[in-house]
């Protein structure tokens, strides 16, 4: 059966709260999951006050503030801080999303809770392993498959067919959306997931690709493609306001289409 | 770090590489058929509904001779027919997806979709033959 509960050794005990920082006016408590892999301890959540006077008001700030000034050995990925690259997607408050573009200040009152993304192996800290994500990505091969002879200039594409990639291009593989999807949760072996499929109904949207059935083929499958429910928790999580569910649903009506 | 290292993995060390474990069978090129099914017999049922439960409202407190009276009327036998062939097929198909979803036990899941299969089958062909075995008045 579907593993419901924590493993013995992912179960969060005790956590340390860090003295305030002196001379601070205005602080903001954070709440955040620590998990060292040399130290054999299970998970806990340690307790951190942010001066906010300090800092911008992200919680990409917050944890970065954290980490220059109390604790240097929080860990966590961070690069473009500004929702372009996808590198800060975690939980907060509940919702997976980018630390870059989340408010610390949307966060309602009381503590800024943060963990990793849900379900997926911890690396170390807010860090989670995405190397099955990673590999569902390249299993759509996701790149431009012509047999036509490759023009001179450019794959030309009309304005019509090119707004067909609306919504679907933007997509910055931050993994907020599979790793929010129950399906997923249950299933991350077998399903491809929200993002994966998203950007297999890219390519598949794409006017230029000739091997749009061969993709159709690789999807169909009652795990691949038919384990979305359409939960929606995609929809909701994606901080780049893109709808994971529609383009699966796209997916799922091409699959009909080319049998009736 | 690999895969199998990190916390909380749900697999042991494997040399595998990532994308040979997400590609590992290859796509069953099936699913579509029961994805549509279920969403036609939906359709049916959602249309059907309405007729039932009138019919069920006129069968209420009717003894034997009066029900087979109202089912001895083919549209009505035949709604119900249609209903439980629609709800019947739904009800496998849903189940299946179930089972799908939440039992990882290879051999567990086999025999559980087995289960399921004959359950629908024995529920959709004794309300069958309670419908033609009342309509026609035997």
């Amino acid at each position: 059966m579907v593993e419901f509960a924590l493993p013995k050794n992912s179960k969060i005990t005790g956590g340390k709260t860090w003295p305030k920082p002196a001379g601070a006016t205005e602080l903001r408590e954070f709440k955040v999951y620590r998990w060292n892999p040399d130290d054999g301890k299970n998970p806990s959540v340690d307790t951190y006050y942010v001066d906010t006077n300090d800092c911008g008001p992200m919680v990409l700030d917050g944890l970065i503030w954290i980490k220059n000034h109390i604790d240097p050995s929080l860990t966590f990925r961070r690069s473009c801080r500004e929702g372009v690259c996808g590198s800060c997607a975690m939980n907060i408050d509940g919702q997976n999303t980018l630390a870059c573009t989340r408010s610390m200040h949307d966060v309602k009152d009381g503590a800024v809770k943060i963990n990793p993304l849900p379900h997926q192996p911890v690396v170390k800290d807010l860090v989670p392993d995405l190397t099955n994500f990673y590999a569902q990505y390249a299993s759509i091969e996701p790149w431009l498959k012509t047999t036509s002879p490759t023009p001179q200039k450019e794959w030309r594409q009309s304005h019509e067919d090119r707004e067909k990639l609306d919504g679907l291009y933007e997509c910055i593989l931050c993994a907020c959306c599979s790793t929010s999807c129950p399906s997923y949760w249950w299933n991350s072996e077998r399903y491809l997931g929200p993002a994966a499929l998203l950007q297999a109904n890219r390519w598949v949207s794409d006017s230029r690709d000739e091997a749009t059935g061969e993709r159709l083929d690789n999807l169909e499958d009652p795990f691949r493609l038919y384990r979305c429910h359409t939960i929606m928790n995609c929809a909701k999580a994606c901080p780049k306001g893109l709808n994971p569910a529609e383009a699966i649903a796209e997916l799922k009506l091409k699959m009909v289409e080319r049998q009736i | 770090m690999s895969y199998s290292e990190s916390h909380g993995s749900p697999k042991p060390p494997s040399m595998r590489t990532p994308l040979g474990r997400v590609r590992n069978l290859g796509a069953a090129h099936s699913g579509t058929s029961d994805f549509w099914r279920q969403r036609i017999t939906g359709v049916a049922m959602t249309l059907l509904m309405i007729p039932v439960l009138v019919i069920v409202m006129m069968l209420l407190g009717r003894n034997q001779a009066g029900a087979a009276q109202i089912l001895g009327s083919l549209p009505i036998a035949v709604i119900l027919l249609l209903f439980i062939f629609a709800s019947a097929w739904h009800m496998k198909i849903g189940m299946q997806v179930v089972i799908e979803d939440y039992v990882h036990n290879e051999k567990l899941k086999l025999t559980a979709i087995m289960l399921n299969n004959f359950f629908s089958i024995a529920v959709a062909l004794a309300s069958t033959y309670a419908i033609l075995k009342l309509s026609s008045g035997v």
